[in-house]
């Protein structure tokens, strides 16, 4: 087995550090990294010049264990990867399951879909904002982004049951009817929703500080996202108008307006720009979607056992954090044969190396926050 | 819903240019599947990446299907902004053979094909830094593969690291 | 009284007091800042703050106190042992004997030192030794840097304020602190209205000083490098912490006497009396200020859900209600008493409001980088203080050798300054050196 290694950051003994470098461990546990992620950086005074981020803290092993599970019983284990945003990973399994057997959602599942998904891609960019900018050192917005947040969560519990793992869709569409009042609790947070974004940006957009903090920092170009994978609101920060929700519809999306935000250098402040644009680009879908769900089925007749027949099939939607895609391979038993999870954030992180070179030691926490990585996605 | 075989214009130029190296080109849920010689999977990467636009590297995995004498499956899945469209490309790989990596046309294949080495222990041929990248740098095993189970997690580092006493 | 105490001793008995008494209220005064930090900081982050100790939390500072005191002293093994005792010692001496030049109303100083303002400034700068020397004595490589730029940043502000103040005192014509308010008194009005740019720079520097937010890199938690306190813990560290908001409080207390009219109330000239009294009508102020507050806490009290939570509204109305009483008693007092407790109440009141702006501040920012505050020091406040400085001294020639009218010439020192500040800013905002971009693969 050839072992080619490079004398970078991979192997501490043999590193080679220059008369002034210095290597900084952020080590697994810190305030600041989202979750269990070590990041080793080499330093030449205050300038990074190496960086390696070491992951798999919280690898739990969920793509062995969906090949023990019936497809219906590994639904919950996928709310659990991407634990923000598990409405997102739940949309994803779903269709991409559905797909496998050929089967689809009824309109009204569907349109209710998505409005979960697009309330919970506003409170996973809410947890993002707050954290971020308590990392940057505004102590303030992370309470107001968590008391938007609860609005959501509320509403995720009175429909399912939970707030955070919510396992709220099922193969073939929901379980659950929406609840009574669901449509005036939406549109009454999204209504309130604008001036609390505003309130947000007051804050912070126009903030010398902030715009001091952020622009110009971790800067990716179009052709280094699109050739390291990068996707979601970072590629978009980076001046490449895409998105999966109207590159490839999935859910009810073809049938609402919506825009896709898009920014040209590529970075902190654009990325933080874009998904706050984003918030309001899903309170805008929301919105249109709340006015008019169609009656009808919430399932799809799937059946109680679900064998689909032999194959492969690969899925992907656009979750807050990139494009969350799922391989499945069925070899025609109940079990899956093979389930591989494409995570946005462990893609996402890669870029990290390419942001951080050059920059200062006290933007490293800003970069990691702006990629928006959540660890239990990165190490599944 | 079972697999057709593929035949488009794009399929007929990979086989013009590549000949014998695609192997198959299949249709599954009208997702394209192309087959290909494991040895040549970066020339022909590089040709989808520059001439066929496929710009994008979405994914890199492994399938184990250890009944079989090729037992692994790597999938390689691209996506082109220009033609909106994903291809996957497929390669049959033995226990021990050596795939080329594509960390070279793509730097996004680095850590993908790092798990895929972690989880199957399929080493790429050309990568900088193959290491585990999930499990601990001592682990022994891999796991996704099919004859691994739960025994075979009683490792000496889960009995120096975790404590944990072998129950064997 | 007099003739109990021996003459040779007489003029020492009332500053000793007053030292034993700040030394003794200040530890108090500054945890329940702290306490109120927390409060005002919950209210603007929508929630309720320290609720548990105490009534409304009021406990906390006693409880924290306690708690500091009973930690284990920890001491890194390497660590040099006299100076990681002596580091918080300097600072915390430094901070305390800075009280003993403020004035806290006409007759409340320790000493009136005719050179009080550079008597304060020079220790608060020997205050910066305390954190060399605790960073240093750490013996952690990460300790020792976060010491160093903390100095840094001090003393690059120091300057700045400094300056900032200088512009203060051409318009007084002397260091000493009494004298100061008594210019202020004279001319009228305060300061703050005749150099606000001056003030505006030493709010700036002050809050740089102290370490504050949006300038407390050096000991922000969620930064690498982590500040020159770290390996200090229980009551060392609770001195570090007393030195911070000591300072704090000294500061404000400078800014308070050289910009807000220390002592003095607002319109100190206007000597109206209401009709038929000896009583001038902005004497009444301070009372009339606790009776509306008591008035408001008891329209709150039946409000209040729990029992003891009205019990306790109903006391902190009583409470104001009394000192109301106090206050409209002063009224009919001697004029010295008099004079000590308004003089007293709008000093604590200004400096309160500066504290607050200080709160406000931290939690309305998010940081600065290093590099960009060390910038905004050196490239932005320290030219603009100069600049302040050279348009005031030019006002005051304009009016007094030329005879213009010194509010019109005040008026144009201040538009020019403002002039020159919205240049620099706008200066520095190009000349931010981007990251360097990584280059190729």
């Amino acid at each position: 087995m050839t072992d080619t290694r490079t004398s970078g950051l991979s192997n501490v003994e043999t590193t080679v550090l220059g008369a002034d470098e210095i290597i900084l461990n952020m080590g697994p546990q810190h305030p600041s990294t989202h979750g269990v992620l070590r990041v080793k950086l080499k330093l030449d005074g205050e300038r990074v010049v190496d960086s390696e981020c070491i992951i798999g803290y919280l690898h739990r092993g969920v793509e062995k264990i969906a090949e023990h599970r019936s497809y219906q019983q590994f639904a919950p284990y996928v709310d659990r990867m991407d634990y923000v945003a598990a409405v997102s990973n739940g949309l994803g399994y779903c269709e991409a399951v559905e797909k496998l057997l050929g089967a689809e959602a009824p309109p009204r599942a569907r349109v209710v879909r998505t409005i979960l998904t697009e309330l919970q891609r506003i409170a996973s960019h809410l947890l993002w904002l707050g954290t971020h900018a308590l990392d940057i050192g505004a102590l303030t917005p992370v309470f107001y982004c968590f008391r938007e947040r609860e609005e959501i969560l509320k509403i995720f519990e009175k429909y399912c049951g939970a707030r955070l793992t919510t396992h709220a869709f099922r193969i073939g569409g929901l379980q659950y009817e929406t609840y009574d009042g669901f449509e005036s609790d939406v549109k009454r947070f999204c209504e309130d929703f604008t001036h609390r974004i505003d309130e947000y940006e007051t804050l912070l957009t126009e903030n010398r500080i902030w715009v001091g903090r952020t622009k110009g920092v971790g800067i990716l170009s179009a052709a280094d996202a699109i050739a390291l994978g990068v996707t979601g609101p970072v590629l978009r920060a980076s001046g490449v108008k895409w998105d999966l929700r109207k590159a490839m519809p999935y859910a009810a999306y073809a049938d609402y307006q919506f825009d896709i935000p898009t920014r040209p250098t590529g970075d902190t402040y654009d990325r933080y720009i874009v998904r706050m644009e984003e918030m309001r680009q899903s309170q805008r879908i929301c919105l249109q979607a709340i006015e008019n769900i169609p009656a009808g089925a919430i399932m799809a007749k799937v059946g109680k056992v679900l064998k689909p027949p032999p194959g492969e099939v690969y899925h992907s939607i656009e979750a807050p954090k990139g494009e969350l895609g799922y391989y499945i391979v069925s070899d025609g038993t109940t079990q899956a044969y093979r389930v591989r999870v494409r995570p946005p954030s462990f893609i996402n992180l890669q870029a990290f190396d390419r942001m951080a070179r050059g920059s200062l030691v006290a933007d490293v926490v800003a970069i990691i926050g702006t990629i928006d990585i959540v660890l239990g996605e990165v190490d599944r | 819903m079972a697999p057709v075989p593929l035949d488009n214009e794009f399929v007929e130029r990979l086989k013009v240019k590549f000949g014998n190296a695609i192997r198959e080109a299949t249709l599954d849920r009208k997702q394209a599947i192309v087959n290909v010689e494991a040895m040549r999977l970066r020339e022909i990467s590089r040709y989808c990446r520059d001439e066929e636009k496929f710009d994008m590297l979405v994914d890199l995995t492994a399938v184990d299907w250890p009944n079989r004498e090729k037992r692994f499956d790597v999938i390689v899945i691209l996506y082109s902004f220009q033609k909106n469209e994903r291809v996957r490309l497929k390669t049959h790989l033995g226990d021990g053979e050596l795939v080329p990596s594509l960390c070279e046309v793509w730097p996004a294949a680095n850590w993908l094909e790092r798990e895929c080495f972690d989880m199957f222990g399929i080493v790429f041929e050309g990568h900088p830094n193959l290491k585990r990248i999930l499990l601990p740098e001592e682990w022994e095993g891999h796991p996704l593969r099919k004859d691994y189970d739960i025994l075979k997690q009683d490792t000496a580092w889960v009995r120096e690291n975790l404590g944990i006493e072998s129950g064997q | 009284m007099g003739h109990l105490i021996p003459p040779s001793i007489l003029p020492y008995v009332l500053p000793v007091v007053y030292g034993v008494v700040i030394v003794a209220v200040l530890p108090l005064m500054a945890g329940y800042i702290v306490l109120l930090e927390r409060k005002v900081m919950a209210d603007m982050q929508a929630r309720l703050g320290p609720m548990r100790v105490g009534p409304h939390g009021l406990l906390q500072p006693i409880a924290d106190a306690v708690k500091l005191l009973l930690k284990e002293d920890i001491i890194p093994e390497k660590a040099d042992k006299l100076m990681f005792w002596v580091a918080p010692l300097v600072s915390v001496t430094m901070a305390l004997l800075a009280y003993s030049a403020m004035p806290f109303g006409p007759a409340f100083q320790i000493a009136d030192l005719n050179v009080g303002l550079l008597f304060i400034l020079a220790v608060s700068s020997l205050g910066i030794y305390g954190i060399v020397l605790g960073g240093w004595a750490s013996n952690s490589h990460y300790s020792l840097l976060g010491a160093l730029r903390s100095a840094a940043q001090l003393v690059s502000y120091e300057t700045a304020a400094g300056l900032g103040l200088v512009s203060a005192l051409l318009l007084a014509g002397s260091l000493s602190l009494k004298d100061i308010v008594q210019a202020q008194y004279d001319q009228g009005e305060w300061f703050v209205f005749s150099v606000p740019i001056g003030f505006f720079i030493y709010l700036v520097g002050s809050i740089a000083e102290t370490n504050r937010a949006p300038f407390d890199l050096p000991e922000a938690e969620s930064e690498l490098v982590a500040g020159y306190m770290t390996e200090y813990s229980g009551f060392r560290w609770s001195l570090y912490f007393l030195a911070e908001y000591a300072n704090m409080i000294i500061v404000a207390g400078i800014a308070t006497t050289l910009f807000l009219g220390g002592w003095l109330r607002p319109f100190p000239r206007f000597a109206d009396h209401l009709p038929g009294t000896s009583v001038e009508i902005m004497d009444a102020i301070p009372g009339l200020v606790f009776l509306g507050v008591a008035a408001y806490c008891f329209w709150l009290a039946p409000k209040q859900p729990v029992k003891i939570q009205k019990i306790v509204m109903a006391t902190v109305g009583g409470l104001c209600l009394a000192l109301a009483g106090a206050m409209a008693a002063a009224l009919f007092a001697p004029e010295g008493v008099r004079q000590g407790v308004y003089g007293g109440f709008w000093f604590l009141v200004k400096v309160m409001a500066y504290l607050y702006a200080f709160l406000w501040i931290r939690f309305t920012f998010p940081r600065y980088r290093f590099d960009q505050l060390m910038r905004l020091g050196w490239r932005f406040l320290i030219p603009l203080a100069l600049v302040n400085l050279i348009a005031v001294a030019t006002a005051r020639v304009a009016s007094e050798e030329w005879g213009w009218y010194p509010r019109i010439t005040m008026i144009l020192a201040t538009i020019f300054t403002l002039a020159v500040a919205l240049w620099l800013a706008s200066r520095d905002q190009k000349h931010e050196p981007a990251t360097e971009t990584a280059g190729g693969d």
